[in-house]
């Protein structure tokens, strides 16, 4: 497959633009070559970008990506956009890549600013209210979610104590003692409706991982884990723009790509990891991918599913919340899939041939999905 | 809100050419949105661009300021802007859009936070820029 450029423009001016924020500069370029190109930001399924992150470029222009590349390592960086957005095209990852670049370099408009105070949008839009971060921004929808399916605060509490029963079976978990629903509920509150045991952990630690292709993967000593499929997305810089606070649209471009390009169905999954940072991430994870009818995921924990010896064992390490949290924890569900896959996990569940690994980045901004298994596609 | 506030001034935002109608807008004492002049779209946080259509066709219009309790949480960690408990809100606008802001004029306690609850806008003077907080109003007002 031949990949060719079809749009090309710059930001209508160039120079010394004190009217633009740095974000606008990739937004104004961004609409130049959409012009350009004859199409609208609806038409994009692919989005690359540096200086900015991709989550700011597709959430200001309106785009549901189901590739996105952050890939920054300086002035070349869109070189490797290009360049990743050919294999991906070729892949059949995205058909239609947008690369932006824009930066307020003389000007120094809109840039930076994080959490509190400072130019960007969400310094401007969330900043000033009282975020803690994670603990307030990431849980902010729960409440939402109770009302709309009558979740109770026992069945929250509950992914919690289920989690604990799969630490438990695991020698380096951080915390092992069984815990009950009335623990979580008397641990001291952080941010209702959320309890310290409803939060995950804070702990240091590292992972890595080796690939390499299939052909040359029985030339190693472990057991070979395939990647039988994929996917990505992005939604939003700001928990409060979500399209629905109870369902996150990165978890199902993500997740819907990775189950669709390994050509399998729900039944298929013997195993499956959700990156719990909070007690509701497997929540939301279970129904944004199909697993569990809206509403019925704290059921479906409720009743047993996911613990050990349950039709589908989920965040068997223990979790963000009892085994480890580093701060970017889709390491150590990537860690436990390939030890699951191996054969080697700690609370091993018989006979998985097949594991869904459901990362989440930011709250609820970005998502990542890896299908693996332990045969040849 | 003011004597809900701590120690010291809430982080103030930095307005940049985008977003300036938005803040000049809270100073004014309105809330300022904006629509999409070819699909009709209304949208935060303020770009000139419409993210549903891309149209660059779009305009600031004076919103009606009310809205309902979409979802919140209660923060019991201290801020050195706040004195906690304190709720961070996600407040439905009238006219579509979301916003994160604070609720004032009401305890801060499950019991008197219903969601759905209709809202409407205040306004909190910091100087040179005024932060859109939002408190309970009467459901036929
Ligand atoms: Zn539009």
């Amino acid at each position: 497959m031949t990949v060719a450029i079809v749009g090309a423009a710059e930001t209508t001016e160039l120079g010394k633009i004190p009217g633009m924020s740095q974000i606008q500069l990739h937004a104004d370029a961004a609409l130049n070559t959409l012009a350009d190109a004859g199409l609208k930001a609806k038409d994009i399924d692919g989005v690359a970008t540096a200086g900015e992150s991709p989550v700011n470029v597709a959430h200001y222009l309106g785009i549901a990506p189901r590739w996105v590349d952050g890939s920054s390592v300086g002035g070349c960086s869109f070189m490797l956009h290009v360049r990743h957005a050919a294999a991906a095209i070729e892949a059949g990852y995205a058909d239609t890549v947008l690369v932006t670049h824009g930066e307020s370099g003389r000007s120094g408009v809109g840039r930076g600013g994080g959490g509190g105070g400072g130019g960007s949008l969400l310094a401007q839009f969330e900043g000033p209210y009282g975020s803690m971060g994670p603990t307030t921004m990431f849980t902010i929808g729960v409440l939402r979610y109770m009302k709309q399916y009558g979740m109770t605060h026992e069945q929250l509490a509950m992914v919690a104590v289920v989690q604990r029963e799969w630490a438990g079976m695991n020698p380096r978990a951080s915390y092992r003692d069984p815990i009950t629903v009335d623990d979580v509920l008397n641990s001291r509150m952080i941010a209702y409706p959320f309890h310290l045991l409803e939060c995950c952990l804070v702990t240091d630690g590292g992972g890595a991982l080796i690939l390499t292709s299939a052909e040359r993967a029985a030339d190693f000593p472990n057991k070979p884990v395939y990647i039988l499929g994929s996917g990505e997305s992005v939604e939003t810089p700001m928990v409060s723009q979500m399209k629905d606070l109870t369902s996150s649209q990165a978890f199902r471009i993500a997740g819907g790509e990775a189950m669709r390009s390994a050509r399998i169905n729900h039944g298929d999954v013997d195993h499956m990891m959700v990156y719990d940072a909070f007690a509701h991430l497997p929540i939301w994870g279970l129904e944004d991918l199909g697993f569990c009818a809206r509403g019925e995921a704290p059921g479906f924990i409720e009743d047993g599913n996911t613990r050990p010896g349950g039709a589908l064992p989920l965040n068997t390490n223990g979790g963000g919340l009892s085994y480890m949290h580093s701060g970017m924890y889709g390491m150590y569900a990537l860690q436990e899939s390939v030890r699951q896959m191996r054969g080697t996990a700690p609370a091993q569940v018989p006979g998985a041939a097949v594991s869904l690994c459901l990362g989440v980045g930011g709250m609820f901004a970005a998502s990542g999905c890896i299908v693996m298994g332990n045969e040849l596609p | 809100m003011a004597d809900s506030l701590g120690k010291r001034p809430r982080p103030l935002p930095r307005p940049t050419p985008e977003t300036r109608h938005f803040w000049d807008g809270t100073k004014a004492g309105e809330l300022r949105l904006q629509r999409c002049n070819d699909c009709g779209h209304v949208y935060l946080p303020p770009r000139p661009l419409c993210p549903a259509c891309s149209s660059r066709n779009v305009d600031v219009f004076t919103a009606s300021g009310k809205g309902k309790l979409l979802s919140y949480v209660i923060n019991h960690r201290p801020h050195p802007s706040f004195d906690g408990p304190y709720a961070i809100a996600v407040v439905e606008l009238d006219e579509g859009p979301t916003m994160l802001s604070n609720i004032v004029d009401c305890d801060q306690t499950p019991d008197a936070l219903v969601l759905d609850m209709p809202l409407e806008v205040t306004f909190e003077d910091n100087g040179d820029i005024a932060i859109p907080l939002f408190r309970p109003r009467e459901s036929q007002s």
